[in-house]
């Protein structure tokens, strides 16, 4: 007889689940960076990634941003002491928020003190992360234009508890005043589960309700 | 003669000015300037056993915390940023965004920066604020000529200098009109006695005076190469040769009223003529006299009020720019070929007089009440590009550089302003060189 497979379940350790999480964000931060035109499309690369195409800046120096951050999100992953990671985007010229995109991250604090792990089926975990990429991809049709050169800048929301690294300071929150929010899909390792928001600023055209 | 003045005519004005350049300085911080390890300790300093992170707490922070700690129920939590910053784009122009919806519909000229006050002031006493007169010219020499009650005076644009040319005999005057030759040299003084007297600006020399012609006073002249037509209080326009003996060649009959506006076109063709009975003549020279009075080409009613405002477009032949006084303050535009009116606008105000721009296709109009300004139109949209005020009081005399850079308005206020409307003089395109038969270039005098 035939029966339905059960799709295999993996295993999925604190370490796994901090790599699945902060690969994720690298990969979710070229790829806002890349729809909301940070930087000019020239300066990514396609690869594959997620079941999709994905892109990858070139800039050697955002690049090495990028994996300094990683990494650090990844060791602060493993301590359980990662609330949230923030990419801003902000106008070059006057510093104004313009956008938050907004990673709420919880931990299974359980996993984290006795050192247990769990189970998911990696496909699972892809096709939710794949979601998340096509919203994003998705966002320009409704995020207001950014018509004026930006840059970004991430966040990381930590436990006060946590030893900070040198190469890190304190910063504002840098919040928008009277922000639009959307919340997007969100992913779940069974350790950590990844919320995503972007809120956005007013478009002036939007001020007619 | 000083006659008394308090002030000297065409000095300086200085007045307070607000600088033409406002510096916008923000402070914008800049991290690498930062010393991110000080101010990291400064931070920390202290923060043991401490719960909350040394943020600046405003009331949306605020709010926003509790409602983190809310979610979160966590109530301690430290926002970090990462140091080394990655490089910030380049900058893109509008047309390299891929998620750009805007394109740009043609290459925009970048808009020329109109200085809203008047680059110059020079004092004017005892201008005549008339509405028919014309007191104001500036020659091709770059000599302004200007009447100021019985004396007429020069002021030389290069140099700054200013000489009198004239005074005239108390019962001529006042001077009532002025206008140079083509060649820049020669100049033309209408009177209030009806008399028309020629001067030759380098001499200092009056070379003749033309009379009889005119029963009043001669409020309007222009020159048309050797002609020098004058425009009368008594409604006629007589056209005279300056160089023969009896110089009335030609006499336009057809104003009832004060010719306050004459006007000859670039290619010398046409004569426009705007009268103190709303009515604008054109006259053409290819049409026969009869019994030495001219038929005129079309006869223009549509003003309703004085007509002294005229001016031949230079970029577009047969097109006519008129404008009418206080009570119809509208500009209007004429095919002078086939006496159609093609467009008018409404402007709100008097309008003394016109001006087209050399360099661009704009038109420059001179208002009375209430704002006493001078308005910058885009051709053929009419749309107000800027306005100019700085006169108290209507602005009836307008004169264009030969450069075609510079505008000088005179008013009732006594005032000489000169605005730098056109465009800059380094920038602006040289004219095209005028090909205008000298009549006097090769006569030192004229008999």
């Amino acid at each position: 007889m035939a029966s339905k497979t059960v799709a295999a379940k993996d295993i999925i350790t604190l370490h796994g689940s901090a790599a699945i999480v902060s690969e994720f964000f690298c990969y979710a931060a070229n790829s806002i960076l890349y729809n909301r035109a940070v930087y000019p499309e020239e300066s990514f690369v396609k690869v594959k990634k997620y079941g999709l195409p994905m892109l990858l800046i070139e800039d050697e120096s955002v690049k090495s941003f990028m994996s300094n951050l990683t990494s650090q999100i990844s060791e602060w992953l493993e301590a359980g002491k990662l609330q949230r990671v923030v990419l801003v985007i902000m106008s070059k010229a006057t510093g104004e928020v313009l956008e938050r995109w907004n990673f709420r991250i919880e931990t299974d604090n359980e996993v984290v003190d006795k050192g247990v792990s769990r189970e998911k089926s990696d496909k699972e975990i892809m096709r939710e992360i794949q979601a998340i990429m096509r919203q994003v991809a998705s966002s320009v049709t409704y995020l207001p234009c950014l018509d004026e050169t930006c840059v970004f800048d991430v966040l990381a929301y930590t436990d006060t508890d946590v030893a900070v690294p040198f190469t890190w300071v304190e910063s504002d929150p840098k919040l928008i005043a009277n922000p639009q929010m959307v919340k997007l899909h969100g992913f779940d390792t069974k350790i950590h589960k990844v919320d995503t928001l972007v809120s956005y600023k007013n478009d002036e055209w939007d001020e007619e309700e | 003669m000083d006659a008394g003045l308090n002030r000297c005519p065409l000095q300086e004005h200085f007045l307070p000015r607000k600088s033409s350049k406002e510096n916008l300085d923000r402070f914008i911080p800049n991290r690498s300037a930062m010393d991110f390890d000080y101010a990291h300790f400064a931070l920390t300093e202290g923060r043991k056993g401490n719960d909350q992170a040394s943020a600046v707490s405003s009331p949306s922070k605020e709010a926003y915390r509790k409602q983190l700690a809310e979610t979160m129920n966590l109530n301690h939590t430290r926002i970090l940023a990462f140091r080394n910053k990655p490089q910030a784009p380049v900058e893109l122009l509008p047309s390299n965004h891929s998620s750009s919806l805007h394109q740009q519909p043609k290459s925009v000229k970048p808009r020329r920066y109109i200085p809203q006050t008047s680059e110059r002031t020079l004092d004017a006493p005892d201008i005549v604020d008339d509405f028919y007169l014309n007191l104001l010219d500036w020659g091709s020499a770059n000599v302004l000529a200007i009447a100021l009650g019985l004396t007429v005076y020069l002021w030389d644009a290069s140099t700054g200098s200013t000489s009198e040319l004239v005074t005239i005999d108390e019962e001529k005057g006042p001077v009532t009109s002025i206008n140079w030759a083509p060649d820049g040299r020669h100049v033309a003084v209408g009177l209030n006695n009806s008399e028309v007297q020629l001067w030759d600006s380098a001499s200092n020399r009056q070379l003749r005076t033309l009379k009889g012609g005119h029963q009043s006073r001669v409020g309007s002249l222009a020159w048309n190469n050797h002609i020098l037509t004058t425009g009368g209080m008594d409604g006629l326009i007589i056209n005279n040769d300056v160089r023969i003996r009896s110089p009335i060649v030609e006499t336009y009959r057809g104003h009832t009223q004060e010719v306050c506006g004459l006007k000859w076109s670039g290619s010398g063709q046409q004569l426009a003529s705007g009268g103190n009975d709303n009515v604008v003549h054109i006259w053409d020279r290819s049409v026969a006299s009869s019994n030495s009075t001219t038929q005129w080409l079309h006869r223009l009613e549509e003003h309703t009020s004085a007509v002294k405002a005229l001016a031949w477009c230079p970029f577009q032949a047969n097109l006519l720019a008129t404008g009418g006084g206080g009570g119809d303050r509208t500009i209007k535009f004429w095919n002078t070929h086939t006496g159609a009116c093609l467009n008018s606008v409404d402007t709100g105000s008097q309008v003394c007089s016109l001006l087209w721009s050399k360099n661009e296709r704009e038109l420059l109009s001179s208002h009375g009440f209430t704002q006493n300004q001078l308005t910058l139109w885009k051709y053929p949209s009419m749309v107000k590009m800027a306005e100019l005020t700085g006169h108290t009081s209507r602005v009836l005399y307008m004169a264009q550089s030969p450069d075609g850079c510079t505008v000088a308005s005179a008013a009732g206020d006594e005032t000489l302003r000169f605005w730098n409307v056109f465009g800059v003089p380094e920038t602006a395109k040289k004219a095209a060189p005028k090909t205008v038969s000298e009549p006097f270039s090769h006569v030192n005098r004229i008999r």
